[in-house]
């Protein structure tokens, strides 16, 4: 019973830490702007199934990829066991799901072969950051305390799969002759643990997966490993636009359709339900982001993978796309307490210019390959081009060629100082060999 | 792209010695006709020395296969592509509702453009602003003349066994899903293509989109042109294939600062089919 009791104080504790952070970052999503329509579910359940269960993405990268689709697929069959524990640590049973006969067996089969996994996997992670010290984990958005997130969590997770299988080891040398479900990597251990220590060795483990369970819901949040919670619905919420399609700003449609109907453009305004004009154009700060935009940022796992395939990042340009998912999260974690509470708030920064340089902005090729090798669906190149709407349309601060070449545009139509007259000199001439 | 043999408008014949006259919209409607195609140039098409001869050898092909087209000519006008990534919705807007008013005015209802930055605003991003017009890429269209047999394939013309490696356009290939397209009209060269390392949606930008064609880059390492020219020309190949007026000027000027434009020439899928077929 006592178990029964303490196991819920910190089921509680741990719900009520987590309501708390969900609260925290409901207030930020209300700081966000509106994005587009999330419509054409099937085609997003589709989406779902290959990019976030299939993991179709990360498996662009064949080697790598295979060992984060294994994790994965081993938290989806491990997590069926995890519900298990929450359910036996209230109710005070043991192993509740064990009537289910094959079923279970299976599951138990495979969480105990995917515990093993996780584990080999883990130690072939920390390897490629500590010891091969993979390029794409280095860049000056990653800092100590970046490396040290990813170092914490492949260690708690390697915690978590080492308690489950000596939990797993302890039920098969304590209940000897009634196992429900089947243990094929713990069942070779079973020569390590001795009968009387059998039941220590269960209940252990089971305490440390259990409250390390709790810890990791909390610390993720706040990590990089927020992605376990937050890439399937980032996944679902892809916009499903072609890559280089870029949104129509609405505002400025409304003005220029003024501008160009002489009806319009002296009458005057309908009624007095029209919305009240934006009070910026593009992105300045955090309260111009998309909810999309800080889905994305609070996503993103920083893999690099975007960062490595970036021209301008390759060619040593300042521009990595993984930095401006970075510095938008934590330009909200700054912020956003502040902003909630007083929509005036400000601390004299901003995320362009104190956060996201413009050398960076003006880098970008809108090439995508970031897009296209995120794998969790991240856009990073919206963000970018928003934040440059800002830098031209409110700041007027665009290299000069490139306003150079909007005058061009505007007086000749073209961006280059050609007579419009001169369009048709190239079909002077024109022969078919005959 | 179901158009049948039409019988040649007399404004669209050819001379004995091959000459012949590129329609605009504006004369066809003074006849009280109207283009089955219209042929968006694009900026680059109309004014770019190099890019000028890719824009008359499509239209060599257009002849040659006796589409009813035409181009607009003087009242054609940039779609504000550079202007809008480069973060000017303005003159974007500006631009589109302009070009969507001539279009809609003269009820061109199918495009072709050899731009694939013109092709992905029009499909993509002027609809919404009153602009929906079937869109064809020059590369997919093509295609499409190869398959249907309207464009004969030369036996052992010119690039027969030559190495010709494919630059994927980012607002063609990642952009729109548009891969497989330009590779076809390649084969049909029966030249041996080569893949670079990074193809398709793994491909490298040449370095110029997103409004980069018209400003200096930002300070780096090195130019994203020579990388990507260095990475094509590992494959050593006759010819760097393009299908984008920005990547052709990126890749020539990559492969002039590898000093290999002996060795590599740079043309565009029109520029070869048109050698090829000597059209």
């Amino acid at each position: 019973m006592s178990k029964q009791l303490i196991f819920g104080l910190f089921l509680l504790l741990s719900l009520g830490l987590f309501t708390y952070t969900v609260f925290r970052l409901v207030s930020f999503f209300r700081l966000t702007k509106k994005g587009f329509k999330v419509d054409r579910i099937s085609e997003r359940i589709t989406t779902t199934l290959l990019v976030a269960f299939g993991q179709t993405k990360i498996l662009r990268r064949p080697a790598i990829g295979l060992m984060h689709a294994l994790v994965y697929w081993g938290f989806m069959v491990i997590t069926i066991g995890s519900l298990e524990m929450m359910i036996d640590g209230l109710a005070g049973t043991e192993r509740i799901f064990g009537s289910w006969g094959i079923l279970y067996d299976f599951i138990t089969a495979s969480g105990d072969v995917f515990a093993a996994i996780i584990i080999l996997s883990c130690f072939a992670f920390l390897v490629r950051r500590h010891v091969m010290k993979v390029k794409r984990f280095s860049g000056v958005e990653m800092t100590t305390k970046s490396s040290m997130d990813a170092t914490a969590a492949l260690t708690m997770i390697l915690i978590l799969m080492f308690s489950l299988i000596g939990m797993n080891t302890g039920y098969l040398v304590h209940h000897s002759n009634e196992i429900y479900g089947s243990y094929p990597i713990s069942s070779l251990l079973t020569g390590l643990v001795s009968v009387e220590s059998a039941h220590m060795v269960q209940e252990t483990n089971w305490w440390i997966h259990i409250c390390l369970i709790f810890i990791f819901l909390n610390i993720l949040p706040y990590s990089k490993h927020f992605h376990i919670i937050m890439s399937i619905p980032n996944v679902f919420l892809t916009d499903l636009k072609p890559m280089t399609q870029m949104n129509n700003m609405a505002s400025v449609t409304k003005e220029v359709k003024i501008m160009m109907d002489p009806n319009t453009a002296f009458a005057p305004p309908a009624g007095g339900e029209e919305s009240p004009p934006p009070e910026r154009f593009g992105v300045k700060d955090i309260e111009d982001i998309t909810w999309k935009n800080y889905t994305d940022s609070l996503t993103c796992t920083e893999c690099g993978r975007c960062t490595s395939v970036c021209p301008a990042n390759i060619t040593g340009k300042l521009l990595s796309p993984r930095k401006i998912m970075i510095d938008t999260r934590k330009r909200m974690n700054d912020r956003g307490p502040g902003l909630s509470k007083d929509s005036n708030f400000s601390d004299g920064k901003s995320l362009v210019g104190d956060y996201i340089t413009t050398e960076e902005l003006w880098a970008c090729t809108t090439c995508n390959a970031c897009v296209q090798e995120c794998p969790v669906n991240i856009d990073q190149v919206s963000l970018i081009m928003d934040m440059r709407r800002n830098l031209v349309m409110e700041e007027s601060n665009a290299p000069k060629e490139l306003a150079q070449m909007f005058t061009n545009i505007e007086n000749n139509g073209s961006p280059w100082q050609f007579s419009p007259e001169d369009r048709m000199k190239w079909a002077e001439g024109l022969t078919l060999n005959t | 792209m179901e158009e049948t043999e039409q019988p040649q408008q007399d404004s669209q014949q050819q001379s004995n010695n091959g000459a012949f006259h590129v329609p605009t919209v504006a004369e066809l409607k003074a006849k009280g006709e109207e283009p089955e195609l219209l042929f968006w140039v694009g900026c680059a098409g109309a004014f770019d020395d190099r890019y000028q001869k890719v824009t008359r050898d499509f239209v060599k092909i257009l002849q040659k296969v006796g589409i009813r087209y035409a181009v607009l000519g003087t009242e054609e006008s940039c779609t504000g592509d550079p202007a809008k990534r480069a973060g000017n919705e303005f003159v974007y807007q500006m631009q589109a509702m302009g070009n969507i008013e001539v279009l809609n005015g003269y009820n061109i209802k199918k495009i072709v453009t050899a731009c694939p930055h013109c092709f992905n605003i029009f499909k993509n991003e002027y609809p919404e602003l009153g602009g929906s017009y079937e869109v064809y890429h020059h590369s997919t269209f093509l295609q499409q003349l190869i398959n249907d047999g309207r464009l004969k394939v030369a036996d052992g013309g010119e690039f027969k066994g030559k190495t010709i490696t494919f630059h994927d356009s980012c607002y063609l290939g990642r952009g729109n899903g548009i891969y497989e397209a330009p590779r076809k009209v390649l084969e049909s060269l029966d030249a041996n293509l080569v893949e670079m390392k990074r193809n398709r949606s793994k491909g490298l930008c040449c370095g110029a989109g997103g409004a980069q064609m018209f400003k200096d880059a930002e300070k780096g390492d090195r130019e994203v042109n020579i990388e990507r020219s260095e990475e094509a020309l590992e494959t050593n190949p006759s010819v760097i294939a393009t299908a984008c007026p920005f990547c052709m000027t990126m890749m020539t000027d990559g492969v002039k600062d590898k000093n290999k434009e002996g060795e590599t020439k740079v043309m565009d899928l029109a520029e070869l089919i048109v050698k090829s077929n000597n059209i």
